[in-house]
């Protein structure tokens, strides 16, 4: 099974390397009104159904992958 | 004052520290006997305070402090903490002690993006703490930072209560790096934790520009010492 996790800055969050990314595209001419940047990881899991894939998975965000304090997290699994 | 005893404080050894030989012969002249503690170990020596020193622990990599929470000595230092050790984190060291939430809140990277290394001014807040007793409240400290990942968040809540506390021991005069409340260093609430983005121990000797880190790390050796002697 595999499994994509998201991990965007909080609303609210400052985040410089948006607002720099969202500045230089504006310099090239594209109208983008905000840019945000997270991150993606990639997982390979073995075995476990869909559900506890993603409990599991939840407690990898809340634990590791993300800080909750300043990051929200979005799991999508793939069969 | 040589008639005084050494108190042993363990200095946190991570892949990728570079401030922990700094921070050791920092302590060291300023009448402590540090030692150096690998992130492998299980257990602590017997020592009256922890400091967890500036660099880059485990590159980086995923957030500042992230993966060195999870070292073996972290789960030592935890149980230390929960004692009321006294714990000291310096910069990647109080990225450390938030990632464990032993310390409230969180650093980003800077506002502007932008590595800043270069002298900055602060203000003590207090001077009632086991690391701030030797400077008045209010004063004026000129201190190094060098970080790319210092800009201190918390939340409204949180802000609310660190200052409903008095957690926040230091402050920029000038904001560098956008942290919120100019925020430079807090306590935990037992008062018994402190982190801090500048770094004392690269200001103890006059010919690097300022010793005003002395009075940070020569109060954390006073107070590691008061312990010695109480246990004693």
């Amino acid at each position: 099974m595999k499994a994509t996790i998201l991990v965007r800055p909080k609303p609210g969050i400052l985040d410089p390397q948006g607002e720099a990314v969202q500045a230089s595209l504006r310099q090239l001419g594209f109208a983008i009104d905000e840019a945000r940047v997270g991150r993606v990881i990639d997982l390979e899991l073995n075995g476990a159904d869909a559900e506890s894939a993603h409990a599991e998975l939840e407690r990898a965000c809340e634990q590791l992958l993300a800080n909750p304090l300043i990051e929200s997290y979005e799991i999508a699994l793939e069969r | 004052m040589s008639a005084e005893p050494a108190p042993r404080i363990a200095v946190l050894v991570f892949p990728g520290s570079n401030d922990d030989r700094d921070a050791a012969l920092a302590l060291e002249r300023l009448g402590a006997e540090p030692m150096l503690v690998w992130h492998a170990e299980g257990d602590l020596p017997d020592v009256g305070a922890v400091v967890l020193p500036g660099g880059f622990s485990y590159g980086d990599y995923l957030r500042c402090g992230a993966i060195a929470r999870f070292a073996p000595v972290l789960e030592a230092v935890r149980r230390f903490a929960d004692d009321g050790g006294l714990v000291l984190g310096i910069c990647n060291g109080f990225q450390v002690l938030c990632e464990a939430g032993l310390l409230p809140g969180a650093l980003r990277p800077n506002a502007s993006l932008e590595f800043v290394c270069r002298d900055v001014d602060l203000r003590a807040e207090r001077a009632d703490t086991p690391f701030t007793s030797r400077a008045a409240a209010g004063q004026a400290l000129t201190i190094p930072i060098k970080h790319g990942e210092g800009c201190y968040f918390a939340d409204e809540e949180l802000l609310g209560e660190l200052d409903r506390n008095g957690q926040v021991v230091l402050r920029y005069e000038q904001n560098p790096n956008g942290s919120i409340g100019s925020i430079a260093g807090v306590v935990n609430e037992h008062g018994n934790v402190f982190g801090l983005m500048p770094h004392p121990e690269h200001a103890v000797d006059p010919l690097l520009g300022s010793t005003d880190g002395a009075i940070v790390l020569g109060s954390l050796v006073d107070a590691a010492r008061e312990r010695l002697l109480t246990a004693a």
